[in-house]
């Protein structure tokens, strides 16, 4: 019973972390209609900030979340600019050239961190919040939730109370009619980046203090996303979010019984019967051509 | 025979009997190199086979080794010669892909990507996690090499004229299809899908047997691969060599049976180029990738083409 309790919330903590991964991804595919490969790497890209600054450095954390949102969103920005623009209307082209991206962040990487084993970062946040006797949560952890959702609920609000989220959705809607309506698609689409990409160097930043951290971490974070986004269905934040709280659920549970690599390969499983059964998801619609 | 096919005869003859006579000029680290490239070549062009009816999949690796293991299993804990469970490797890879197609194939585009790396990771962790028969992280060692007579394929050249020919046998093989019946018709499913269902071709089919004809061949191809290494592991199989299938493809050019091929050798040799400068290899291949997509987009197949019209024009201006 304890077990589970903790379980429970240890899952719930690291749903945190998938949902502001895979909103991202997410943003940007509802958008621009491009499947980001490099998403996880924006988000190693992240925690590497946190690494070199924080603990090599000793700039204190909370403003190199900071430089890790702003670098990491001006990578984004970057890629929209000169990768995904001019690849418009090729989903091919716009995922190869992620694919390119990847390989550049993950030598970058290794270059500035070195080879060898993976890195830690202290917690910043030291101690544990003790509950009942049996429930421990770290204080970082606690930090990194609080801060994960109300990063969500920025977003949301974003999303669904400015005329500029509005234009977003629009966009990811109907990219012509929102043409017609006046709407500047491409602007929409950097905003759009601009938007994933800081979500995912947050999520990286965040997470720093609580995980390994190596140039290949991405390749993890990506297979998550892929789950929570195709689960969720693809296109829908509010089923990419639902998704990952499940997600983390299952993952932790299967991972505390059983192991990781079993509670992997479920998750993907799961993943192609949710294509096979349901392909839009649990929150999504069926798009007519 | 008509003459540009004399003249293509003639080019495949000329190329296979430099290829013959190469690897004893070669030291011994650049004929390992040779043998790979070699089996490289066909991992594309049965990719090729897949992406013809305009489906990109992200399992073709995971495929090559399912073959891979599956002919290390058979003849180390089966003893079955090299020549039964090299073919028997393409059989295996051909059933796992057609017990992924219901799957697989109830999806497209967007979603096929993604449902067949998804089936690949799964297959792929599924290595690592049933140490019994696949042996976990460090794979299976002590694969067999072939035997024949008193031939020494741990050799390189023995082993190279091996996979030639039966690379060279192969890629008639692909060559044969895509050119056939079946393979225009594959054309048609890629390029009016809707058309040729009118007509009456059924493309879940016609996508799934490219789908388990290409696993076949990469399936051979796993095979030819880990009996010479002697050793399989998951990590050989992994997105990133996917990836690097992908980039051949696409820097070479897809349009064409021969620009996938092109786009092996030329980047494997600049791979090979840029070996002193190991970590940053990947960067290299990433930055290629990007230029390739932006600027050649039919890829380096076109370039001749490209560079005839370019100085083509510029001749003509001058003439005016």
């Amino acid at each position: 019973m304890e077990l589970l309790i903790q379980s429970i919330v240890n899952g719930f903590i690291q749903s945190g972390f998938y949902a502001l991964a895979a909103v991202g991804l997410v943003l940007i595919f509802g958008v621009m209609g491009v499947v980001n490969f490099a998403h996880g790497e924006l988000v190693m890209v992240g925690a590497y900030t946190v690494w070199l600054l924080h603990a090599q450095y000793g700039v204190p954390f909370l403003p190199t979340i900071l430089i890790a949102i702003l670098l990491v969103t001006a990578i984004g920005a970057l890629m929209e600019q000169f990768l995904f623009r001019p690849m418009r209307g090729d989903p091919l082209g716009g995922l190869i050239c992620s694919i390119g991206v990847l390989f550049i962040l993950q030598v970058v990487a290794t270059v500035v961190g070195g080879d060898g084993p993976s890195k830690q970062v202290p917690p910043p946040y030291e101690g544990t919040l003790v509950l009942w006797d049996f429930l421990r949560v770290p204080y970082q952890r606690l930090f990194a939730i609080g801060v994960a959702i109300a990063a969500l609920g920025l977003l949301w609000y974003f999303l669904t109370r400015t005329r500029l989220g509005w234009a977003l959705r629009a966009v990811s809607q109907d990219r012509e009619a929102a043409s017609l309506q006046g709407i500047n698609s491409n602007r929409i689409s950097m905003i759009a980046i601009c938007v994933g990409a800081a979500m995912a160097g947050l999520a990286g930043a965040l997470m720093a203090p609580l995980t390994n951290i190596n140039p290949h971490m991405g390749h993890n974070v990506i297979i998550t996303a892929f789950i929570v986004t195709i689960v969720g269905g693809v296109g829908s934040l509010s089923g990419a979010v639902i998704a990952s709280v499940l997600y983390a659920l299952f993952h932790t549970f299967v991972t505390t019984y059983f192991n990781g690599t079993v509670a992997t390969i479920s998750g993907l499983l799961i993943m192609v019967l949710v294509l096979i059964i349901r392909p839009t998801g649990i929150m999504g619609h069926r798009v007519s051509e | 025979m008509n003459r540009s096919a004399l003249t293509h005869f003639a080019g495949i003859v000329i190329v296979l009997v430099i290829l013959a006579v190469l690897p004893h000029f070669l030291r011994y680290h650049h004929q390992d190199f040779l043998i790979f490239l070699v089996i490289n070549i066909l991992v594309v062009s049965s990719y090729r086979l897949v992406t013809l009816t305009g489906e990109w999949s992200l399992i073709h690796a995971v495929m090559m080794g399912v073959g891979a293991y599956g002919s290390a299993i058979l003849s180390k804990q089966f003893n079955v010669s090299f020549w039964l469970s090299m073919p028997l490797a393409g059989v295996v890879a051909g059933s796992v892909a057609a017990l992924l197609c219901y799957p697989l194939f109830r999806m497209t585009q967007f979603y096929f990507l993604i449902g067949s790396f998804a089936a690949g990771e799964a297959i792929r962790l599924s290595w690592i996690h049933f140490i019994k028969p696949f042996g976990g992280t460090s794979g299976v060692s002590g694969i067999p090499s072939p035997e024949l007579g008193n031939i020494d394929f741990l050799e390189p050249i023995p082993y190279f004229y091996l996979v030639l020919i039966i690379v060279t046998l192969c890629l008639f093989l692909l060559y044969r299809v895509e050119k056939s019946r079946v393979g225009l018709t594959l054309h048609a499913v890629h390029w009016k899908a809707p058309l040729a269902e009118s007509v009456g071709v059924n493309t879940w089919n016609y996508r799934s047997l490219a789908f388990i004809t290409g696993s076949v061949f990469v399936g051979i191809a796993g095979a030819l691969k880990v009996h010479y290494i002697g050793t399989v592991t998951p990590k050989q199989f992994d997105i990133g060599f996917m990836v690097f299938i992908l980039i051949w493809v696409i820097v070479g050019g897809y349009r064409t049976f021969y620009g996938a091929i092109i786009g092996a050798i030329v980047l494997s040799i600049l791979d090979e180029a840029f070996r002193e400068f190991d970590e940053l290899r990947p960067a290299i291949y990433g930055a290629i990738l990007v230029f390739a997509i932006l600027f050649l987009p039919a890829g380096l197949e076109s370039l001749p083409q490209r560079l005839r019209e370019k100085f083509g024009r510029s001749g003509a201006k001058e003439a005016g």
